[in-house]
């Protein structure tokens, strides 16, 4: 079944307030696109809307944070990282207070509104932050268990929602350990590192290249902070290369981090698929993430490319 | 008469508070002496005058909650922390060093009686806001302050949040303008005009009070007057509070250069004198 990660977010708030988990939800204007009109409905005593005020939304779910609520905000991933960078540092993280991002809309996929809508920098601004756990569930069911670790977990959190319907990777009953990194598929050839959306076109890539004689293993790099690094650098060492895959710039997101983990570890020839430090454009989703270059068939010749290469 | 606060103890309090923060400020070799000293008798007041709290208990549930979204203020929480018993006076001198919990700006991971960190300017408000909100939803009666610069005003989230609380009717909460006229690069209306400040507050639905911000017996009723305005409304309240910046400091008065930076030896031994002599007379007046 093809549901958005987004989806996951006002259902799974509903769930935590309804099992006594003192949550709360802080939405700036748009409740509808993130689902937590979902959360609003049923329990509007613990939702706030802030209206269009990225900035106050971050700091109002702090404060309720300083009086020992877990807060989640809501707004897009543009909006809510970057026009709120400041309140997410200095108030948020410098406090290390219990309030977790979990805006919608990351990514190209959001498609038709366009490069100032497609958030491709995210990851890389969240992952700078001391204290801040960043994750990136690939499907719905691993958002659902996200926001659930999340919710039951000290301190900051980002969780990355997407806008468009994906693929099921997990079990409805799945659970989301912060920091583990999770093999879906074991392989010798290559080392197939994805999150979110992009977990999915792995697996894809995958079945791509075993047509080829490549026996490539896909990791889904759940947690980009704190990263696995015994899962990565295990699959590394015993693959020799490795292709990243996130749709999210090259720049700061899950490539930087899994080469920066190679590179003092144990130093590969490896690849990032990803947005090339440009900005997105308008387009429905599946044609943005062929523009991007960004599917199954780009990551199966890039890891056929980086195999070659080698030799 | 109900009791009425003594505000002999508060003007008391607010003369060592201001000897605190020059040679705290002093001793760093750093720091911002001059918005400190124009907020000493406004949080003089609200600590030894307001506010229910107690320094051997910091996280009593029942306390009132004070915000300094002029973070660079530090040294005037720190000072009235200090002679609330938060800590011990020996810390003072340690403003600003490595190992400190007197950092530069304040950071609630350190220092007890610190709700949340603070210093980038413009979030107090929101963070205030939400503090309301929370206290309200556990059917708390705790009162919230936060205390702001005028020049901070010029920060647009200021007014996000001035939207937003009294949308929410936070009528527990009461911000503080620390009215001082100046900021760094000049007077406030020479670098971005504020325009009238009160009148911006009533049209966003708050109770304004303006008062005189170095006189204690006149903010204590304010205090009173807010609170009373805010449960009548259904509304937050604001107080407008003047100000001179560098209070009690003859040549850090009304001088934007005093606004961050240490005073030198010399510089520290006149102010000193001045600040000892306001202390002797308010003893002596007991």
């Amino acid at each position: 079944m093809s549901k958005a990660t987004r989806a996951a977010f006002g259902e799974t708030l509903v769930e935590l307030a309804g099992e006594d988990v003192d949550v709360v939800a802080v939405e700036a204007d748009l409740s509808k696109s993130t689902t937590t009109a979902t959360f609003a409905d049923a329990f509007p005593n613990r939702f706030f809307n802030v209206g269009i005020a990225e900035q106050n939304m971050i700091d109002v779910a702090a404060g309720l944070a300083v009086t020992g609520k877990v807060a989640f905000t809501g707004s897009f991933a543009v909006f809510a990282t970057g026009r709120a960078y400041d309140q997410v540092r200095n108030t948020v993280c410098y406090s290390e207070l219990d309030v977790k991002l979990a805006p919608t809309h990351s990514g190209v996929t959001v498609g038709p509104d366009g490069g100032s809508h497609q958030m491709l920098e995210d990851l890389a601004l969240m992952r700078a932050l001391p204290g801040m756990r960043v994750l990136v569930p690939a499907d719905f069911n691993s958002a659902k268990a996200a926001l659930r670790t999340a919710a039951t977990t000290p301190g900051p959190f980002y969780i990355r929602l997407g806008r468009v319907g994906v693929e099921e990777v997990y079990p409805s009953d799945t659970t989301f350990e912060l920091g583990r990194a999770y093999v879906l598929r074991e392989g010798t050839d290559v080392t197939l590192a994805a999150c979110g959306l992009m977990v999915g076109q792995a697996l894809e890539a995958a079945d791509q290249l075993a047509e080829k004689g490549i026996n490539a293993e896909v990791i889904d790099v759940a947690t980009i902070k704190p990263i696995d690094a015994d899962t990565i650098l295990a699959s590394a060492r015993k693959t020799g290369f490795v292709v990243t895959c996130e749709e999210h710039s090259i720049i700061g997101g899950l490539g930087s981090a899994v080469a920066e983990l190679l590179v003092e570890n144990a130093p590969v020839p490896m690849r990032r698929i990803g947005v090339r430090d440009v900005f997105g454009t308008s387009g429905e989703p599946a044609e943005l993430l062929e523009h991007f270059g960004l599917t199954a068939a780009h990551i199966a010749l890039a890891a056929r490319e980086l195999r070659a290469s080698a030799v | 008469m109900a009791d009425m606060p003594a505000t002999d103890a508060i003007r008391r309090a607010a003369a060592r508070m201001r000897l605190d923060i020059v040679e705290m400020i002093a001793e760093a070799g750093s720091g911002h002496p001059g918005g400190s000293l124009s907020a000493a008798d406004i949080v003089a007041t609200l600590y030894f005058g307001v506010m229910n709290h107690d320094g051997n208990r910091p996280d009593m549930p029942e306390r009132d909650r004070f915000v300094l979204s002029k973070g660079h203020a530090a040294p005037v929480l720190y000072a009235a922390l200090s002679e609330a018993g938060y800590f011990g006076r020996e810390h003072l001198t340690t403003l600003r060093k490595l190992g400190s919990m007197l950092q530069g700006h304040p950071d609630s991971k350190k220092m007890p009686g610190v709700e949340v960190s603070t210093g980038s300017l413009g979030q107090g408000l929101s963070i205030a806001n939400g503090i309301a909100l929370g206290l309200r939803m556990d059917g708390g009666s705790q009162r919230v302050f936060c205390l702001m610069g005028d020049g901070e005003l010029q920060e647009g989230q200021v007014w996000e949040a001035a939207m937003f609380a009294a949308h929410e009717n936070l009528s527990s909460l009461t911000a503080i303008v620390d009215s001082n006229g100046l900021q760094i690069d000049g007077a406030c209306n020479e670098v971005m005009c504020l325009g009238e400040i009160g009148r911006k507050f009533a049209a966003f639905g708050w109770q304004v009070i303006e008062v005189d911000g170095h006189d204690p017996d006149a903010m204590i009723a304010a205090f009173g007057a807010a609170h009373a305005a805010s449960e009548a409304n259904n509304a937050p309240s604001v107080l407008v509070a003047s100000t001179v910046k560098g209070k009690g400091v003859s040549f850090m008065e009304n001088n934007a250069g005093w606004h961050g930076k240490a005073p030198s030896a010399d510089e520290t031994e006149q102010a000193g004198n001045e600040l000892r002599a306001v202390i002797a007379k308010e003893t002596a007046d007991v």
